[in-house]
């Protein structure tokens, strides 16, 4: 049954880099509307496996399978050009950590978001400029900044611009690497009180790389925990920071500050 | 004590120790052996000193906590499912379904403002955001947490607010299960006695509770039996 079979199934994923490991032997799935929150320190292999798994480096070893729209478990490395095209630009997202990496910088607001959907094939105009307004709206930017470039934008406002660009496609899964990173703490609730509605509206699966136990704990379902590369501990997100099981995980824990 | 009418969830032979490998792998075994069966209507009480394992009982129930040994078998309509061994996304499904938990404090979000935060829980059930509004709005009247906070987050409000809002969480689904973790300690009279209203009308729905009461007079209103946790001390 389609209804069953996950949408992202991962198997003993590794990526080298000559003798270095970025990492290695992760394996997972990834269900409908499930949010996966990778945790771990710089160094852990975190950033390299999104990277890995949104296909824009290549693995050294093992598989990634992809639910494609007709309910078909596909190889991701093994889609033609066409179809890859179809998942990058339509039914994937991917939001950086730094919006200036996501967006393009000197076109308006209304063209970022309207860029994607010019490349599913919309053509209308006014169709466009509409959904783009709908859209800024969603993510609480004025209607009335759709001309700017987000040049002109405070950090916050970017991060929420590359939001819409992403979602405006209506996707099935988001890669995001530590979106609320390098905002100030103001700007990070209202980011991550966004994300967490728009997730759940849209039921969403992401999966979303992270240092922050705090944004694991309000965004995602489940965690998975990585050091030196590999994946060390992994659960419900509750369970696994309220009784972390692992000697590094219990240290990640217990060195959050708390207020 | 009637055996046959099926619990509607139990907990047999379960056993916890924690491990505190940032104290030199320090072993502290908490419970050992604790099997508790609570009937549909039931409300089972905890009881015991604090540091007996009461709590950490509760959220082993609910997932929390892993369960070391033994099982968690929580009835649904279709199947049993063992929340020891059962796959995270099961667990969610159960926690959306079956199983309501009040915690002892409320887990604040950011900008959500408390009347959210209770509607939210009933649409996650899968009632329609209106009706979900409703009894929202109801359970907020009747626990008296005032109007005019309703659209305000609680994170400024008092304990004994947060703590209704979050008791107004837990009680607006229609969970056959409810775990209670002192939903009454910040509690005034007026507050405690609206409580008792609560479980007492969850009761009446078949609703199966197991709860932590250290009020001995909430205790004595709504409990059908008290479990002393003491006897399941681990051997340390």
């Amino acid at each position: 049954m389609t209804q069953d079979l996950p949408l992202l199934s991962v198997r003993r994923l590794g990526k080298s880099y000559g003798a270095r490991t970025g990492c290695r032997d992760v394996s997972f799935d990834i269900h409908a509307g499930e949010v996966l929150a990778v945790v771990g320190e710089s160094g852990s292999g975190k950033s390299t496996l999104l990277n890995v798994l949104s296909t824009q480096l290549a693995p050294t070893t093992g598989e990634i399978h992809y639910r494609m729209r007709d309910g078909v478990m596909r190889d991701v490395f093994a889609l033609s050009d066409a179809e890859r095209r179809f998942l990058l630009r339509t039914d994937w997202g991917f939001v950086h950590q730094d919006p200036a990496q996501g967006l393009r910088m000197t076109v308006s607001a209304g063209a970022n978001v309207g860029e994607r959907l010019m490349a599913v094939g919309q053509r209308h105009y006014g169709h466009i400029r509409h959904t783009a307004v709908d859209w800024l709206g969603r993510v609480e930017i004025d209607a009335g900044r759709i001309d700017d470039a987000p040049r002109s934008f405070s950090g916050g406002m970017r991060q929420r611009l590359q939001i819409a660009r992403n979602l405006v496609t209506h996707p099935r899964l988001v890669f995001m690497d530590e979106p609320t990173g390098g905002l100030d703490v103001s700007v990070q609730a209202r980011l991550l009180d966004l994300l967490r509605g728009l997730v759940a509206d849209l039921g969403l699966s992401v999966v979303i790389v992270t240092h922050d136990l705090a944004v694991a704990r309000l965004l995602s379902h489940r965690i998975m925990v990585m050091r030196h590369g590999t994946v060390i501990e992994t659960g419900l997100t509750d369970q696994v920071l309220d009784d972390p099981r692992e000697p590094y995980t219990q240290l990640l824990v217990s060195s959050v500050l708390q207020v | 004590m009637a055996a046959n009418p099926a619990p509607a969830l139990a907990l047999e032979a379960v056993g916890k120790t924690f491990t505190m490998h940032l104290q030199g792998g320090l072993r502290l075994p908490v419970v050992h052996g604790v099997t508790v069966r609570v009937l549909p209507g039931e409300c089972v009480v905890l009881g015991g000193p604090s540091g007996a394992g009461k709590s950490s009982l509760l959220k082993i129930a609910y997932g929390n906590y892993r369960c070391d040994e033994g099982h968690v078998l929580v009835r649904e309509p279709d199947e049993i499912v063992d929340v020891a061994t059962a796959e995270p996304r099961r667990i969610i499904r159960l926690r959306r379904t079956t199983i309501g938990y009040v915690s002892q404090f409320l887990r604040v979000i950011p900008r959500v403002p408390a009347l959210d935060v209770v509607i939210q829980a009933a649409v996650e059930q899968g009632f329609v955001p209106d009706d979900a509004a409703t009894r929202a709005r109801t359970l907020l009247a009747r626990l008296n947490v005032p109007e005019r906070l309703w659209t305000l987050p609680p994170a400024t409000f008092s304990g004994g607010e947060q703590q209704r809002v979050n008791i107004a969480r837990g009680f607006v689904a229609d969970h056959p299960i409810l775990l209670l973790d002192e939903p009454t300690a910040s509690l005034d009279a007026r507050n405690r006695a609206a409580v008792v209203d609560l479980i007492r009308e969850k009761k009446d729905r078949g609703v199966a509770i197991l709860g932590i009461f250290h009020d001995e007079d909430v205790r004595d209103r709504v409990a059908d039996r008290i479990v002393d946790v003491t006897r399941f001390a681990s051997a340390a």
